[in-house]
């Protein structure tokens, strides 16, 4: 596993080596790879004056700085109560289906990772789900298909 | 809608005519004043805890130095609250003029946004409005700069103080409390954070007079609320309406004629039955609400509902004291356990009793907060915790 020193270079020239700039770094390392590796974080830490273990600790903590491999559009599920009631389980189920994953899993080309989140705010036109940043809302089987079959072309 | 119910068009109105022209007028008026106004407004936050936002800017105004901080806490993360979203979407330039008067208040020159990462999608608009901001401010000599920070789905970051951490590159970790944040708060120094939906508020004032501010909304609860209205609804959206309502009026207008239960304020908010809706006022001297309300009808499991709260409280506690990383999961697998049988009935007295304990003992709102919907829903709901 190589780090990405280039990107994160980028980053902290970007950003700034103060600790205040750390989460910024890590969403931007995020962004480009779908998750923070193990010699990232060391090699941030080592930018930033840091202890890996300080880095680690703040990586670990937020849902969305994934420190596992995800694949490059991350689907997550809402599964609060209201998104719950209307119909989250058969979205999951749909989205199984089709990506032939559970939830938690990555597909084998890298291409999708499956999960589900706590409220996303989308509660009045539940269920809903995030790819990445795009919101979908008020999804129901046939909606799902449609928009991932998009997904799998891009 | 009905008689009762009054819709206000305060938040979500038209922007002036002219860009930023309540900032203009504001900047001009001596400090005093403007603090003046919003202390008579008699407004109260709007993020959930509803401490007096004059007060709070008043604290932080007194603090010496020229290092403090205006802090807009766009973290929202509580379930079935979705109105900083919207606020956002149809009106950040309200919010950002807000915050720059709540500056000239307080005496900052710094201003952040800490936006949650789920409403990152908003972030290429909001950029676009700063930018209109910076330059407005550069033609009225206003020196306060705003940036914007994501949050990365953490809900505990809505705390005020978990917060700051987050933007210090930590562990959402909620502080000890005091110092409180107008005294300690980003980087120690004197911090004002508030809600989004608060700023706009403070706009309004200083754009209508606190005269007009005031008849709105009851002696307890002036002003006007955004509620976030969800579940068993047919109008499910956002309404901007007058505090002090009766929940049996709120129950009428969007019930779906069938309504077994609202929850005002979230997951850490009060669940109210049937039978106590006509008792229940919306609003801080009955039940405080941070705008979520989500209605259940007859069809609904309140042991489901429950369930769906315990998962997401036992998922976002930050895992940092006690009562809350192991309260939160023992109240699930509790109620789990008289569910299957595996307990008594009267295991959920026990239960009870260490939600009540989490209440005294939690650092922080999240663990507090946990027996409010607990104890309101076994209470009300027993039997359907046990059958």
């Amino acid at each position: 596993m190589t780090a990405n020193n280039n990107l994160i270079k980028e980053l902290v020239n970007q950003y700034g080596r103060d600790r205040t700039s750390l989460m910024p770094i890590l969403q931007g390392v995020v962004e480009q790879n779908n998750y923070i590796s193990d010699v990232d974080m060391t090699e941030i830490a080592k930018e930033l004056d840091l202890s890996a273990a300080q880095v680690f600790g703040t990586a670990t903590f937020y849902a969305f700085l994934d420190t596992v491999p995800r694949g490059r559009f991350v689907i997550r599920v809402c599964k609060t109560i209201t998104c719950d009631m209307h119909g989250k389980k058969l979205i999951i189920q749909t989205l199984e289906d089709m990506l032939k994953i559970k939830v938690g899993e990555t597909t084998q080309d890298k291409k999708f990772s499956l999960l589900e989140t706590n409220c996303l705010g989308w509660c009045h036109k539940g269920p809903s789900m995030l790819i990445n940043h795009d919101v979908y809302s008020e999804l129901t089987p046939e909606k799902v298909q449609k928009i991932i079959a998009e997904y799998i072309h891009k | 809608m009905s008689e009762f119910l009054k819709r206000v068009d305060l938040i979500f109105g038209e922007y002036s005519d002219q860009k930023y022209k309540t900032l203009e007028k504001t900047v001009k008026r001596p400090t005093e004043d403007i603090i003046k106004d919003v202390l008579d407004s008699g407004l109260r936050g709007r993020g959930g805890a509803g401490f007096p936002t004059a007060m709070k800017w008043k604290f932080a105004m007194e603090q010496p130095g020229d290092e403090k901080y205006v802090i807009c806490n766009a973290d929202e993360g509580e379930p079935g609250t979705f109105k900083d979203r919207e606020i956002l979407t149809k009106v950040p330039r309200k919010v950002f003029a807000g915050m720059a008067i709540c500056g000239k208040v307080i005496g900052a020159k710094k201003g952040y946004m800490y936006l949650r990462g789920e409403y990152r999608y908003l972030l290429p608009d909001l950029l676009k409005e700063i930018e209109e901001y910076e330059k407005t401010a550069k033609g009225l000599g206003i020196d306060f700069s705003i940036e914007i920070r994501m949050g990365s789905g953490a809900y505990i970051c809505g705390e005020e103080s978990a917060l700051f951490e987050s933007m210090e590159g930590k562990r959402g970790e909620p502080r000890n409390k005091p110092p409180y944040p107008t005294i300690a708060g980003y980087l120690s120094k004197p911090t004002v954070i508030n809600n989004v939906e608060t700023f706009v508020n403070v706009l309004m004032i200083c754009r209508i007079g606190p005269v007009k501010y005031k008849k709105l909304g009851t002696l307890d609860s002036r002003g006007s609320k955004v509620f976030s209205v969800s579940g068993d609804t047919p109008k499910a959206g956002i309404y901007e309406l007058e505090l002090g309502m009766a929940l049996e009026k709120f129950v009428e207008e969007f019930g779906d004629g069938d309504t077994k239960a609202v929850q005002v304020g979230g997951a850490s908010g009060f669940c109210v039955p049937r039978k106590k809706f006509k008792d229940t006022i919306i609003g801080f001297e009955g039940v405080p609400t941070g705008g979520s309300m989500m209605i259940f009808n007859s069809s609904r499991s309140m042991y489901n509902v429950l369930h769906n709260y315990l998962d997401f409280f036992e998922e976002e506690s930050c895992g940092q004291c006690t009562p809350c990383r192991v309260g939160c999961q023992q109240l699930r697998i509790g109620i789990e356990a008289v569910k299957r049988g595996d307990k008594p009935i009267n295991y959920l007295e026990q239960l009870m009793k260490l939600s009540e304990t989490m209440k005294i003992t939690a650092k922080c709102g999240l663990g507090q907060s946990v027996a409010n919907s607990f104890s309101s829903i076994v209470n009300n709901f027993k039997e359907e915790m046990i059958y």
